[in-house]
């Protein structure tokens, strides 16, 4: 396969994501089968070989975290993906591989839970994403594409994210995502100007030994590290957020979703507009860092806020945290691999309209 | 006069963490002045485990990775992958390797991953204080097996070696103890002998050292050397058990 820039390909979320990897540099990839993400894993299988790099079909999720994290230690470009229940597997390795701020993608196209769950879209796994997910005071930059196209240009994004900051970084994306096809272009180049990965286990040939570990076992060492790593969290939080503004200026109602079911509330606004309703969306890019000056802002001028998940509430949590009593946060959402159709949404809309309507009936 | 002794380079002059008549010590040494006789420390990798010999890297002059507990295979496939043509090997111990972590080590020597690997076997969790290892020996007495293991509650010891040399991907691998000058002198050429596999591209090599825990044992050194010799050699028989020089031979 060949890829010229700004030649367009018809993918599939999976196979556009797999890609992107390669055209940013990726060369170590390590998988384990697990349903709706196989085409990221066999693309890769087809790919790696292609451009010198490494594949390996491993033994257990487990192993293949921990071979990313070697293969991060050694200063190289590398990734796993899996879906929910293999991505609970990889917890302790992330946990891990923050501990010792170690740079890798992990793409989690997430399905129904929980347990074996089913494999239909999902996004039930949001408070293990953005909430640390392993053991230990750490985050991972999480980042949700909502098309084919951005999950290709989140991919470059978060090789770059994560030797930038030596952190793990994870692409939320989920069954929907990964299965569907469209047009994509591969137009994003590396980053140039990222510093030269000085403590990569290399073998100490003219320099001090290097060693990567998390383990600080004299007492108040931990304390310190852990607070350098609050540090880069919090510049993290400072310079990364990212998302979408639609529509929020004159808005009654502001939708707040991500990736898939901010497609969907795509349709939802322009229903809306045709009813005369007078709806906006604010769609986060970035789950952590989590927009939630941008949802405060829009919380000072608005009747409400309607938070849409395909889970039963979790990004809802941090909404409300943002909003912090400005004004009411709603939720709509379905779980278990259920798809929330646009009209159900704007059904929930408009009874959000009318019980404003009654309240202030009695109230004047 | 001249010199015939002495301190390995890549050995760090400092005191260990490792308790009076632990058999870490001689093995940490070994492998110092295996990579100073061979001339590769400056590109060796080596991994550190969960256990006693977590904080090797304070002991060893050159790169170092810790991982998780039974991940060091993996993690040092990882690393290989990277570097090809660096020297890449695990220490572990017994629960790392033979329990938590039996799936990377069986996967990894079936990939002929081309790595070395240091296994360190006391028969106990010595670092979590003396719980039944699963190379514990029947009838072998620590905390969680206060009556001795029984092999009807508790399972039978894991012949590690056994279990690797019948794996295609497996180039070198040998059991071995500290117990005695000759047997330390035996261990070197055995961890030579796996790190050349390697130098030489040729695949997967695991030394086994049968290693003692005085303080889990509740024995004294001198009875714990006696105890490997007279008693775990009985389970753990000695000898190489897969070598590329003579495929043959097993």
């Amino acid at each position: 396969m060949s890829i010229n820039k700004n030649q367009k390909f018809l993918l599939t979320g999976n196979e556009a994501s797999a890609e992107a990897a390669i055209q940013a540099g990726c060369r170590f990839y390590y998988g384990y089968p697990i349903t709706p993400q196989n085409e990221i894993m066999t693309h890769m299988a087809l790919r790696m070989p292609e451009v010198g790099g490494t594949f390996i079909q491993v033994e257990s999720e487990l192993a293949a975290i921990y071979m990313v994290y070697g293969s991060a230690a050694a200063g190289g470009r590398t990734m796993t993906s899996s879906s929910s229940p293999g991505i609970s597997l990889k917890q302790e390795g992330i946990s891990y591989l923050a501990g010792s701020e170690l740079p890798c993608v992990i793409i989690n196209m997430q399905r129904g839970g929980p347990g074996l769950g089913d494999i239909s879209p999902a996004q039930s796994d949001y408070f293990q994403a953005v909430k640390g997910g392993g053991h230990g005071d750490y985050h991972t930059i999480v980042l949700a594409p909502s098309s084919v196209q951005e999950a290709a240009d989140l991919v470059f994004d978060a090789f770059d994210l994560a030797d930038c900051y030596r952190n793990p970084v994870m692409i939320l994306g989920d069954a929907q995502l990964g299965q569907m096809m469209e047009p994509v272009v591969f137009c994003k180049k590396q980053k140039t100007d990222l510093s030269a990965k000085t403590w990569a286990l290399t073998g100490a040939r003219g320099r001090k030994r290097n060693i990567i570990k998390s383990f600080y076992p004299v007492k108040g060492e931990l304390e310190v590290f852990n607070i350098k790593l609050q540090k880069k969290y919090h510049e993290i939080e400072a310079e990364e957020v990212r998302y979408e503004e639609i529509d929020t200026r004159n808005a009654d109602i502001v939708i707040v979703a991500y990736g898939t079911s901010a497609r969907i509330c795509r349709e939802v606004l322009k229903d809306a507009k045709k009813q005369s309703l007078k709806i906006g969306m604010i769609r986060p890019i970035t789950l952590w860092p989590f927009p939630s000056h941008c949802i405060a802002r829009v919380a000072e001028r608005v009747q409400s806020i309607l938070t849409v998940e395909m889970s039963a509430g979790q990004m809802v949590e941090d909404v409300r945290l943002a909003v912090n009593g400005k004004c009411p946060v709603h939720f709509y959402g379905r779980t278990g691999g259920g798809i929330p159709s646009p009209k159900e949404i704007l059904h929930k809309i408009n009874e959000l309209i009318q019980v404003k309507e009654k309240v202030t009936c009695v109230t004047s | 006069m001249e010199l015939t002794y002495s301190k390995p380079k890549t050995l760090i002059d400092t005191p260990t963490h490792y308790c009076p008549g632990c058999g870490h010590g001689i093995v940490h040494r070994l492998i110092a002045e295996i990579i100073d006789d061979l001339d590769i420390r400056e590109k060796t990798i080596g991994l550190a485990p969960v256990g006693c010999a977590v904080l090797a890297y304070n002991y060893l002059d050159i790169d170092m990775c810790e991982a998780a507990h039974g991940r060091p295979p993996a993690v040092a496939t990882g690393i290989k992958r990277v570097h090809p043509d660096n020297i890449v090997f695990s220490y572990q111990g017994d629960g790392d390797l033979a329990a938590i972590g039996t799936a990377e080590i069986i996967h990894t020597a079936n990939r002929g991953e081309n790595i070395t690997v240091i296994f360190v076997n006391n028969a106990v969790y010595g670092m979590t204080n003396g719980q039944m290892a699963p190379t514990t020996l029947l009838n072998q007495r620590t905390l969680t097996t206060p009556k001795g293991r029984n092999e009807k509650i508790d399972g039978y010891p894991l012949r590690m070696c056994e279990i690797l040399s019948i794996i295609d991907g497996s180039r070198f691998i040998a059991r071995t103890s500290i117990t005695s000058p000759a047997n330390i002198k035996k261990t070197k050429q055995l961890i030579q002998k796996g790190f050349q596999t390697q130098i030489e591209k040729r695949g997967f090599s695991l030394i086994e050292v049968l290693s003692t825990c005085p303080v889990y044992w509740h024995m004294t050194p001198c009875e714990s050397m006696k105890y490997i010799d007279e008693q775990m050699t009985k389970t753990f028989p000695l000898g190489v058990f897969k070598d590329w020089e003579n495929e043959n031979q097993f």
